[in-house]
């Protein structure tokens, strides 16, 4: 079976400088992929150039088509979907708004059951509907934003930091969720700084250094591996409590 | 002055901020959704009125050739886009938007043109033509240049303006021409006496704003082109084409513009230029209303239309001069208020 996401020999640049180098990676069907590292590895610049929002050299494809040509909207008409470090929602609509536009390429007739799917996910989006996207909490704009990308039924979707900036018990709630989107036949690419959480719920793991991967495998090894655990799991002190 | 006089004033200046606000909210849509500052709003104006007396004239106006010619050239960019991943559907839907709809309309117009159709006949192609023209000049202009900054936009858009006005010298001549009015009748109240032009400024502004407000708050569609002005990246990632919204508020643009010049040319004789200056006065509005709120642009467009009301009646020489002077403690209070911006870059 060839996976649903596959990058190969991927670079990035701005301008000169090399964020992301000779990075090849998979995702297959009903799988959680999940990339820890540091600050600055390049991770969300991936996560971008995967979407197309940053130019990419080297072969991305999706669903067993070269995303070279496509455009950020193509691919999303394909089943690809960013929840976007910075959520990117539509602040000065409301938040049934922003998830009607999340439909925005799905069939019309489809619309009223993905409505009930979002808000049986979370209830606190469905208690808020008439609420201004820019007003809500840090975590109901995290849930609105993943919720806007569960709107268009993506095949793959990709999570840029869901916990930045979160309190604990959000981010617990927010990776239960995450949990779910597998038996729902979603497929997640995680991104995550809190590398313990992301590894209790991720099948594989790549962990990212200076742009490059340096470690990849099953996420129970990973979170094992001496290394990682030393610069990564050591200094977590919100994760154990909150899971 | 006496009452009578002041009143007549009032009234002149609030027809003409009517047509003010239209063209200034169509400038805020447009920049909200694409950062084009529409110069050429100002000759979707005369396109619109020309067109309109044209056909009233039983002549055949230029801009309909125009239409078909830009649509050619549209289909041409659409498929040299396309071209890595040419599929027949594809080339068919731009077949049919750019050639054979502007084809159909061309044929139209000059079936039509000789055989003296009803008024609102002529309206609806006048509209079809410059809306047509509208989007193609988004097409053409704009979506190439859709990631540039936004001076490199208003350098486009001047000379689309410049463009356009010459092609307007062409099609029309250098004399004015006016039209018919929409409505023969006229009611008076009090010592106020309303045309029937007067009374369809005024409805159809209100019917315009209505029909605007209803298709940013209920349709898709709507919501969508809102969606873009918020949030550009947002909208790409839920799958709106930038390219659709700039479409989409362009094709509003040249319908406010062209009506516009429609509900004009009955009150005054329009020129292949005199469209600049218009636009440029709901270009005022829209500054005053900051280039994003639409309800400061409509007030401020009423007050632009007054202040040059009473301008003309004063000092009818000053009266251009008077009007764009409003701008100059407008732009001080602004840059006073709001510290240097780094211009957004996305």
């Amino acid at each position: 079976m060839s996976a649903l996401l596959s990058v190969a020999d991927a670079h990035v640049a701005y301008g000169k400088v090399e964020a992301v180098r000779s990075v090849s990676l998979e995702v297959g069907a009903h799988e959680i992929v999940t990339i820890i590292g540091a600050n600055g590895a390049g991770k969300t610049t991936l996560l971008n150039a995967v979407m197309g929002v940053l130019p990419l050299r080297g072969h991305v494809g999706f669903a067993g088509q070269d995303l070279a040509q496509l455009e950020i909207e193509d691919r999303v008409g394909l089943g690809l979907s960013l929840v976007a470090e910075h959520r990117e929602l539509f602040w000065t609509m409301n938040v049934e708004d922003n998830l009607l536009l999340g439909a925005f390429r799905s069939a019309r007739s489809a619309t009223a059951s993905s409505f009930e799917r979002v808000y049986a996910l979370f209830p606190r989006l469905k208690e808020r509907r008439k609420q201004l996207a820019g007003t809500l909490s840090g975590g109901e704009q995290q849930m609105l934003a993943m919720g806007r990308a569960l709107m268009g039924a993506p095949r793959l979707l990709m999570l840029d930091e869901p916990s930045l900036g979160l309190a604990p018990i959000i981010v617990a709630d927010i990776f239960r969720t995450v949990g779910e989107l597998r038996s729902a036949g979603v497929s997640v690419l995680l991104v995550e700084q809190n590398a313990q959480a992301a590894l209790k719920i991720a099948d594989r793991a790549y962990v990212m250094e200076l742009g490059e991967f340096v470690l990849q495998g099953p996420a129970r090894d990973i979170e094992r591996h001496e290394g990682v655990a030393a610069s990564y799991l050591g200094f977590q002190h919100t994760g154990e409590s909150a899971i | 002055m006496n009452t009578t006089i002041m009143l007549f004033l009032i009234q002149d200046g609030i027809t003409n901020g009517a047509i003010y606000a239209l063209l200034g909210l169509a400038l805020v849509l447009v920049f909200a959704v694409t950062r084009v500052i529409l110069i050429p709003q100002g000759e979707f104006v005369t396109y619109g009125a020309l067109t309109y007396a044209s056909l009233c004239a039983g002549q055949m106006p230029g801009t309909a050739r125009l239409a078909f010619v830009m649509g050619i050239a549209a289909f041409a960019f659409d498929v040299f886009a396309a071209r890595r991943a040419l599929r027949l559907p594809l080339i068919a839907r731009a077949f049919a938007a750019n050639i054979i709809l502007p084809g159909i309309v061309l044929a139209l117009t000059s079936v039509l043109v000789g055989r003296h159709p009803p008024v609102l006949v002529n309206v609806a192609l006048a509209l079809v033509i410059v809306a047509l023209i509208g989007v193609f000049l988004y097409r053409l202009a704009f979506q190439p240049l859709a990631h540039t900054s936004v001076l490199v936009l208003l350098i486009a858009s001047v000379g689309c303006h410049l463009a356009m006005q010459g092609l307007g010298l062409l099609f029309f001549g250098a004399e004015g021409q006016r039209g018919p009015a929409l409505a023969d009748t006229a009611a008076t109240l009090g010592p106020l006496r309303f045309t029937g032009q007067s009374i369809a400024v005024y409805t159809l502004t209100i019917a315009f704003i209505v029909a605007l407000w209803l298709f940013f708050g209920l349709s898709v569609y709507g919501k969508a082109l809102r969606a873009t002005a918020v949030n550009r990246l947002g909208a790409r990632l839920v799958g709106i084409r930038t390219s659709l919204s700039g479409q989409i508020a362009f094709l509003l643009a040249s319908i406010i513009g062209a009506l516009s010049g429609i509900l004009i040319v009955p009150i005054t004789t329009l020129y292949y230029d005199t469209g600049f200056l218009i636009g440029l006065k709901g270009f005022i509005a829209a500054i005053i209303g900051g280039l994003v709120s639409y309800p400061l642009t409509a007030i401020a467009a009423l007050l632009v239309g007054i202040v040059e009301a009473f301008s003309s009646f004063y000092a009818s020489n000053f009266k251009e001069v008077i009007v764009f002077m409003l701008l100059i403690p407008v732009l001080l209070a602004r840059s006073l208020a709001a510290p240097a911006v780094e211009e957004e870059k996305d």
